[in-house]
């Protein structure tokens, strides 16, 4: 097919819809209104619908109510919308109910701003609702990237029944590139033999829930959650890597600040510095068995988010010790410039900390 | 022998939770006659509140899902936009749905959604002990208000039926309680009629019921339907509020 310029937003819906989408529930917040926005206008042409919620809480439970009735679903918001979200992710979570959430991170605390950021890393990673549960996150560097984990999304939500969260910010979601999508088979669509759509008298009632009242009960429900979160641990690490096992220093970073190194890479090769990078495309899982490939007498990992250090600590957790860390990070919408990263790297090589 | 009076098949064999002269049992039943009777059940989604009738999703004989707290009608929107020619009702109670989810409530009425809603007011926090609620009277005494409820503090309590019948959305609201056999079978009329509102496409339905809790009010069941009649029907007059007008 051929390549089209799209806004990494609208990308989003084309690409949901793409994958099957129906049904999208969401409240307004800046920067991801084009994804609403396109929803609203393409969803009736396929047969969809797209309802705009009194609030993000009501949007995501309309998402509960729609993929307990069996319907690919998604939504979308920003980093303060995202956080209202929690509540109704953690139900979805627990009740093993499959959806795509993206989040278009901005800065924060509270009301933040509107410009890109990083900040929600802990929050998608760790999770921002109650209770042991995890999402599968999907963050794309790029629009094209964006297309192929939104469609990719839909098919492991249903896969392991879990919701996924697409981590974007503000850069990607306002950027246009060009974009392909590629033939590929049908997604992947197993039966729902789970979902609510009515017994009509030829089986037992079917429950979504979250509750268990019995201890005994609620610990086999998380040992079962735990056990699925380690299969996506196993089957569904994703990652990007370049020259890493020769590399005097690694840098690792993640979305829009990993463009940014790559670049920074490329200045620093042109003057002889042996750089790496670790591009984490899955934060859950988590690649930390990448970083083993990083030799011994690496002078360092450079962590650049644009945050104040979320992801670093993933990145020590994979170290655990063995080299020493770095941080660069810029905060409150402010993108780090290649020329940030090459200086940050240059002072780490010449500094014998 | 000629069979009288039997369990409905609406409901499941398992033995309810509820406190000794609660009446969520007898609404409970009411509610899935009426499926029963107006030949939905099957095709019935309800979803389940949290509070005192948590555990609904075990006692409706029908597809079942949990909600969080108060989220029930988003979730009911949710459940009906996919599936439109699902039955979907929603059952809660006067915390969930008069206190953290007023905008649920309000905007799923608003958007005349076309799901039905069964709202049990028992003027006070059951499951979690006997807290004041947004209904609890003015002078009812409560956990958290053990002087009273005190309108300075708290306010009046909120009357839920009066405020969704002004949306435009909401095509039925009646107000009913369970405390006589009369008042029983006023109350399975309004929910049938509440139910068809939904059957014909018509919008948004709700059935406020004026229930009784013996347990946390303090006082044994018969004194409690006293204490309800006495003091919760003079705030909460029982009656239609709307309804779509003949021949419309």
């Amino acid at each position: 097919m051929a390549k089209v310029l799209m806004k990494g937003n609208e990308a989003v819906g084309a690409a949901a819809i793409e994958a099957g989408c129906k049904f999208f529930f969401g409240y307004p917040i800046t920067p991801q209104n084009e994804i609403p926005e396109y929803m609203s206008r393409e969803l009736p042409k396929v047969g969809g619908m797209f309802v705009q919620a009194e609030s993000e809480i009501a949007a995501i439970n309309m998402v509960y109510g729609a993929a307990g009735a069996g319907a690919r679903v998604m939504t979308s918001s920003s980093s303060p919308g995202i956080s209202l979200k929690q509540e109704g992710i953690s139900y979805i979570a627990g009740a093993e109910l499959p959806c795509v959430i993206v989040n278009m991170m901005r800065g924060g605390p509270g009301l933040g701003g509107i410009q890109p950021s990083q900040t929600d890393y802990f929050q998608a990673t760790r999770g921002g609702g109650n209770g042991d549960y995890r999402l599968l996150v999907l963050a794309p560097a790029d629009v094209q990237e964006l297309v192929d984990l939104v469609i990719e999304g839909f098919d492991l939500a249903d896969e392991y029944r879990n919701p996924v969260m697409i981590l974007g910010d503000g850069m990607i979601g306002q950027m246009m590139e060009p974009v392909e999508f590629k033939e590929r088979e049908k997604s992947f669509l197993p039966s729902k033999a789970w979902a609510t759509t009515g017994t009509n008298g030829n089986r037992k009632p079917n429950i979504i829930n979250s509750l268990y009242l019995n201890a005994e009960d609620l610990e086999k429900h998380n040992t079962n959650l735990q056990a699925k979160y380690k299969k996506m641990r196993e089957k569904e690490v994703r990652v990007e890597s370049y020259k890493i096992e020769d590399a005097d220093i690694v840098i690792s970073a993640y979305g829009t600040t990993a463009r940014i190194a790559k670049t920074a890479i490329a200045k620093l090769e042109k003057e002889g510095y042996k750089v790496g990078l670790i591009r984490p495309i899955s934060l859950f899982p988590y690649p930390y068995e990448e970083f083993n490939k990083i030799k011994d007498d690496c002078k360092g990992v450079l962590t650049v988010e644009m945050n104040t250090g979320q992801m670093i600590d993933d990145v020590k957790l994979a170290l655990n010790g063995r080299i020493p860390a770095y941080f660069y990070g810029r905060t409150g919408g402010m993108v780090p410039t290649p020329e940030e990263i090459v200086e940050k790297v240059k002072e780490i090589y010449g500094g014998e900390k | 022998m000629a069979v009288v009076f039997e369990k409905t098949r609406g409901l499941t064999d398992v033995s309810t939770h509820y406190c000794p002269g609660c009446t969520h049992g007898i609404i409970h039943r009411l509610v899935a006659e009426s499926l029963v009777e107006l030949g939905v059940l099957d095709k019935s989604i309800g979803i389940a509140p949290v509070g005192c009738a948590v555990l609904a999703y075990n006692y409706f004989n029908c597809d079942m899902q949990e909600a969080a707290h108060g989220r029930a009608p988003a979730v009911a929107t949710g459940v009906k936009r996919v599936n439109p020619d699902n039955f979907v009702f929603t059952y809660q109670g006067d915390g969930d749905l008069a206190s953290i989810g007023t905008a649920e409530i309000v905007h799923a009425a608003h958007r005349g959604e076309k799901i039905s809603t069964i709202f049990v007011n028992n003027a006070i926090y059951g499951m979690t002990g006997g807290q004041m609620a947004p209904t609890t009277l003015i002078g009812q005494k409560a956990t958290t208000a053990p002087y009273g409820r005190d309108e300075s503090l708290t306010g009046r309590p909120i009357r839920i039926s009066e405020m969704l019948a002004t949306i435009d959305g909401a095509k039925f609201v009646e107000r009913v309680t369970v405390t006589t056999p009369a008042q029983i079978r006023k109350a399975k009329k309004a929910i049938k009629e509440c139910f068809k509102i939904q059957i014909e496409g018509k919008g948004f339905g709700i059935v406020e019921v004026l229930s009784t809790c013996p347990t946390n009010w303090g006082y044994t069941p018969v004194e409690a339907i006293k204490w309800l009649e006495k003091n919760m029907i003079p705030y909460y007059p029982l009656g239609n509020f709307k309804k779509p007008e003949e021949g419309r």
